[in-house]
């Protein structure tokens, strides 16, 4: 079996600062054809301290920079939770259309039709998907979604006259879950999952109280199981008149199957740069739309897109708006590339789910032997593994994620969720083909073979990136964040 | 990670539950943390030393140690004010790692009930304690 | 469809690895009352082809140059963007990777994120930078809770001259938080007010916006020793980052937190989405920042490398006490940013900015000749106000049919200031440009 990681020539690129010569130039400025005006001497400063380059040591730089990168387009990315699918090039060509790219924000609405047009309709897809009635595509992440919802909390208990300052959050949570509802003044109050992997419902009564906002939940959690107590939950929850926020990272495993309003749902974010193939970008942009249901309309941020016989407006008039999040109306070329993904796949999303769920599956079902399964029972989109069995050779999770990258294999979320100590984390999404996920599982046998039999091979790797394992430490101790700066 | 049988465990000082160790030196207590927390921990990088001059009571989160992976909070083993602080940790967090009972010391604490103390686990009591973890 | 690569003989060999007759066995755990009722209502997947026929027909409906002469700033800058900058952003390596948490990986990433770390330092005069926040406006909301934190109180004073929709943003992030918001005013020279500041305490930072939302230079100075007197941070925002090419920085005049509006280095305007936090402190504060930071360091062997650092503050390990939620930020904009400001070098920063500013210059003094109002006399940079006589709404809207947006309206976020509009005009407007819309005007 051929592996895809192999050796090869990379080139070193020194820092841009380490390079150029005052007076050159990278750009082509425009023709100047006004005259010098007078300027206040006082105000003015000398500029940054910049070096001047020319267009090829900008290319050569950028260029040199990217082959050290490892992208969806060089190779599968089985981050869990994460959902790395391909990022179909057609949906760049539709947000780089200049009649998008060139608008500004603040035309008039008679002259931005189009892209309003675009973002209502948006609007009304993902409602269908989700099965939820009303949606905000304004927060620039999944984050920001959250906040948006624990603020949608705020508002509907103040609303009620209601003051809670608490709100579940699962063992299983992303760190933004808690993060985000203590950034609203809410403590979060933790909830164990049950030897299943998932929220039990006698748990969640047994916390539930008139002082919680409401839950957060993940679902499918981050464990890749479906969280089957769900409704009972968000019966306990509503009957304190608590609210049930989804954290719909997970999406791909249920699109056109599960309806987040039959589970009790009342408010959900979404993360376009996941399910709906925007690309990651090394971290952003994204998007995180909130979808809602009908109670929670009035909450929603302003503006929201009005149509009226085929006139699209913004509009801010909606006096229970919880307010701004974006300084605009969201990351709008992002929402063109999710927009264009949902219409070239319409009602075959289900198809996408379908295959992603087969393909985690299929790992789970080839690796088990392999590595030790965190919970013996069929998995959603993603599988959750650890290093018990690699105990004796003190071999970590770490060590092995650092040798798959060898292997021509970007490594799995590691040590996330807390829940399983040493986890590894698979999800191989829908677009990865079945020679793939063999390559993948060869590799990783391959891998747990090493820590047999050559341990060494893994506590040193990686061998063959551009730079060996890191001096994290070093980097926190002493922190240096800007070129020629300790900080 | 080091097994039990090779952690340092000190006779003549008292430990916490949450890893700490507390040792009586004339009229101050001296505190720090144990080898089992820095090794758990990791490298440190950065150690949020008490504030000087505040007064805590016993198990209050008085400080912060970070490793690049982690943060583990500092909680008091016996109440009182904060007497000193181990300047040396700000330019050298890894004397916690290398010296965590010598001089990766971090507070001294003018206890407000010395009785406290005799609350504190002996060696012994803390050596069973991490066999049940 | 070309995203979904299993056959029908893969999806049955897989199912039999796995032990189950079909794709729908997959989902039992899925009880039947979660269950959709209906299948998805989605119109039918378009082709390529149809879909481009669909969505460039919403994109010709646009305003846009160069049919369109659009002199609108307020947050949003029309800047030539070189076809260099497109290419290498296009490179897959570094819009299609992950957050670098495998540092040996994604050298790339790191290597550019943290030259536009230092970029964004030097441009306006800070230490430190982080490696973006999403846009300037949550940026603002960021600093000013990181002055909260820092300070330990929760009394603010931000400028009514921060562009509005900011201040709506700061207004949703810190309410609910329990925090007091003060609004200062503005005189008449167009900068903001900071008399009723005097002797002032529980504060916890004060926020202004240079240059402000009439595009007027706010004197940083004088608004950093006022704060220091009464011990407080400055917080100076910013919506066009191209004004520091010309102006003193921030941090040469005080500031001890710097964000702002990244979107005129490089980004396409976009109907204002996806922006650029840009956003830089004192080195005293780092601990205490929100975001991302790459910092330098070597491997095992000794080679220079980059890694994420100081994650300790960041969600994933403090949970509910990181110094921010946030994620996913604005990476990729931020590398396009570096990518801009590496392609304009110093001195093409220095000359472009200047470009503007004498464009504008000339433009304000054809209106003056023309008889029209400036009310505001302090120096500004590519922007500035207006005063027309009542009646402009028909104006404007004749200008529209003539496909030119004569600035922004500002009666709908101040009150006194129903017949003035904000103007403005980048390297992007040519000379006849500016002749044209005077002309126009002048009728």
């Amino acid at each position: 079996m051929e592996f895809s990681g192999s050796t090869g020539l990379v080139l070193n690129e020194p820092l841009l600062f380490e390079k150029g010569k005052k007076g050159r130039s990278g750009i082509s400025l425009p023709r100047r054809d006004v005259d010098f005006a007078e300027l206040d001497e006082a105000l003015k400063g000398d500029g940054p301290d910049f070096p001047d380059l020319c267009e090829v040591e900008v290319v050569r730089h950028y260029t040199r920079l990217s082959t050290w990168n490892f992208g969806i387009d060089t190779g599968m990315y089985p981050l869990g939770s994460c959902t790395m699918k391909y990022n179909p090039k057609i949906n760049e060509k539709q947000a780089a259309l200049p009649g998008f790219a060139g608008a500004h924000p603040l035309l008039p609405s008679v002259l931005s039709q189009g892209v309003l047009k675009l973002m209502f309709e948006l609007e009304s897809l993902l409602a269908e998907i989700t099965g939820m009635d009303a949606v905000s595509l304004q927060p620039s992440a999944g984050a920001q979604g959250e906040l948006t919802g624990m603020l949608l909390f705020h508002a509907y208990h103040k609303h009620n006259k209601s003051s809670r300052s608490k709100v579940i959050v699962p063992d299983t949570a992303h760190g933004t879950n808690p993060a985000s509802a203590a950034l609203c003044g809410y403590s979060p109050v933790c909830v164990k999952s049950n030897d299943r992997g998932v929220l039990a419902a006698d748990a969640v009564a047994e916390v539930m109280d008139d002082e919680t906002a409401g839950i957060m939940v993940t679902n499918p959690n981050t464990l890749g199981f479906f969280e089957e107590n769900i409704k009972e939950i968000a019966r306990i929850v509503h009957a304190k008149d608590g609210l049930v926020y989804a954290d719909g990272a997970n999406m791909n495993a249920i699109l056109g199957i599960a309806s987040m309003a039959e589970l009790g749902v009342d408010i959900l974010h979404l993360n376009l740069h996941k399910t709906f193939s925007t690309p990651h970008g090394g971290g952003g942009p994204g998007a995180g739309p909130v979808c809602v249901r009908k109670h929670l309309e009035p909450f929603l941020p302003a503006p929201r897109i009005l149509a009226d016989d085929g006139k699209y407006s913004l509009s801010y008039d909606f006096p229970s708006s919880i307010g701004k999040l974006h300084a605009f109306y969201g990351n709008t070329g992002v929402l063109i590339r999710a927009y264009s993904y949902i219409r070239s796949l319409g009602p075959e999303l289900k198809k996408v789910s379908q295959l992603a769920v087969l393909n985690a599956n299929y790992i789970r079902e080839k690796l088990k032997h392999t590595l030790h399964l965190a919970y013996d029972r069929p998995c959603m989109h993603e599988c959750v593994f650890s290093d018990k069995l690699q105990a004796s050779s003190k071999t970590t999770t770490l060590d092995m994620a650092k040798r798959l990258i060898d292997f021509g294999f970007h490594p799995p979320t590691i040590y996330f969720p807390l829940v399983v100590p040493g986890a590894i984390m698979i999800e191989p999404t829908e677009t990865e083909c079945k020679e793939e996920l063999d390559l993948f599982i060869e590799a990783f046998k391959a891998v747990v073979k090493e820590a047999g039999e050559h341990p060494e091979l893994l506590h040193d790797a990686p061998w063959r990136p551009k730079v060996r394992r890191l001096d994290e430490t070093g980097a926190a101790r002493n922190p240096r964040l800007t070129c020629g700066g300790g900080a | 990670m080091k097994e039990i049988s090779e952690l340092l465990i000190p006779q003549d000082i008292r430990y916490t539950k949450d890893h700490e160790w507390a040792k009586l030196d004339g009229d101050k207590v001296r505190i720090g943390v144990t080898d089992y927390a820095q090794d758990r921990l990791g490298d440190i990088v950065f150690v949020e030393l008490p504030q000087l001059g505040k007064k805590f009571k016993k198990g209050d989160g008085c400080g912060t140690l970070e490793s690049v992976k982690a943060v583990g909070e500092l909680y008091m083993p016996v109440g009182g004010e904060v007497v000193g602080v181990n300047k040396k940790l700000e330019d050298s967090p890894d004397l916690v790692n290398t010296s965590p009972y010598t001089d990766g010391w971090i507070a001294d604490i003018n206890p407000s009930d010395r009785s406290e103390m005799d609350g504190l686990m002996t060696h012994d009591a803390y050596i069973e304690m991490l066999k049940g973890l | 469809m070309r995203y979904l690569p299993h056959t029908e003989e893969d999806v049955a060999e897989m199912l039999q690895v796995i032990g189950v007759s079909s794709l729908e066995d997959l989902f039992s755990s899925i009880p039947e009352d979660c269950r959709r009722k209906t299948g998805l209502r989605l119109p039918d997947p378009a082709t390529e082809w149809e879909l481009n026929d669909i969505i460039s027909a919403l994109a010709q409906s646009m305003a846009v140059a160069p049919a369109y002469k659009v002199f609108l700033g307020a947050g949003s800058y029309e800047h030539y963007i070189p076809a260099s900058m497109s290419y290498l952003l296009g490179r897959s390596e570094f819009s299609t990777s992950y957050t670098p948490y495998q540092p040996e990986i994604s050298q790339g990433t790191l290597q550019a994120i943290f030259e536009y770390q230092t970029f964004v330092a030097s441009l306006l005069g800070m230490d430190v930078a982080n490696a973006s926040l999403y846009d300037g406006a949550s940026a603002l909301a960021e600093a000013l809770l990181m002055a909260a934190r820092v300070m330990g109180l929760k009394k603010v004073a931000i400028s009514s001259l921060i562009h509005p929709l900011y201040r709506h943003v700061v207004h949703t992030y810190l309410e609910p938080a329990g925090f007091e918001i003060i609004e200062l005013p503005y005189s008449a020279d167009g900068r903001t007010d900071i008399s009723g500041l005097d002797g002032m305490e529980g504060l916890a930072g004060i926020a202004v916006q240079s240059p402000n939302f009439f595009g007027c230079v706010e004197d940083i100075a004088a608004v950093s020793t006022l704060a220091r007197a009464i011990r407080t941070l400055t917080i100076v925002s910013f919506n066009e980052p191209l004004a520091y090419g010309l102006y003193k920085n921030p941090g040469s005049q005080g500031a001890d937190i710097c964000c702002g509006e990244g979107q005129s280095f490089g980004i396409s305007q976009s109907f204002g989405g996806p922006g650029l936090g840009m956003f830089a402190c004192r080195k005293q504060h780092i601990r205490s920042m929100p975001g991302r930071l790459v910092g330098k360091t070597v491997d095992i062997e000794g080679k220079p490398g980059f890694v994420l650092t100081l994650a300790t503050r960041e969600q994933h390990i403090r949970r509910e006490k990181a110094t921010s939620n946030i994620c996913t930020n604005s990476s990729l904009c931020a590398v396009a940013s570096a990518m801009y400001m590496a392609s304009l070098g110093g001195s093409g920063l220095r000359e472009l900015a200047r470009l503007n500013y004498d464009k504008s210059e000339y433009f304000k003094s054809e209106l003056r000749n023309a008889g029209f109002k400036i009310p505001f006399a302090t120096s500004t940079f590519n922007e500035f106000v207006v005063e027309f006589s009542p009646g402009f709404e028909a104006v404007y809207k004749r200008l529209l049919d003539l496909k030119i947006v004569a600035g922004l309206p500002l009666g709908s976020f101040y009150n006194e200031l129903s017949d003035h509009c904000l103007l403005c005009v980048t390297e992007t407007k040519s000379r006849q440009d500016i002749d044209a819309l005077v002309a126009e005007l002048r009728r």
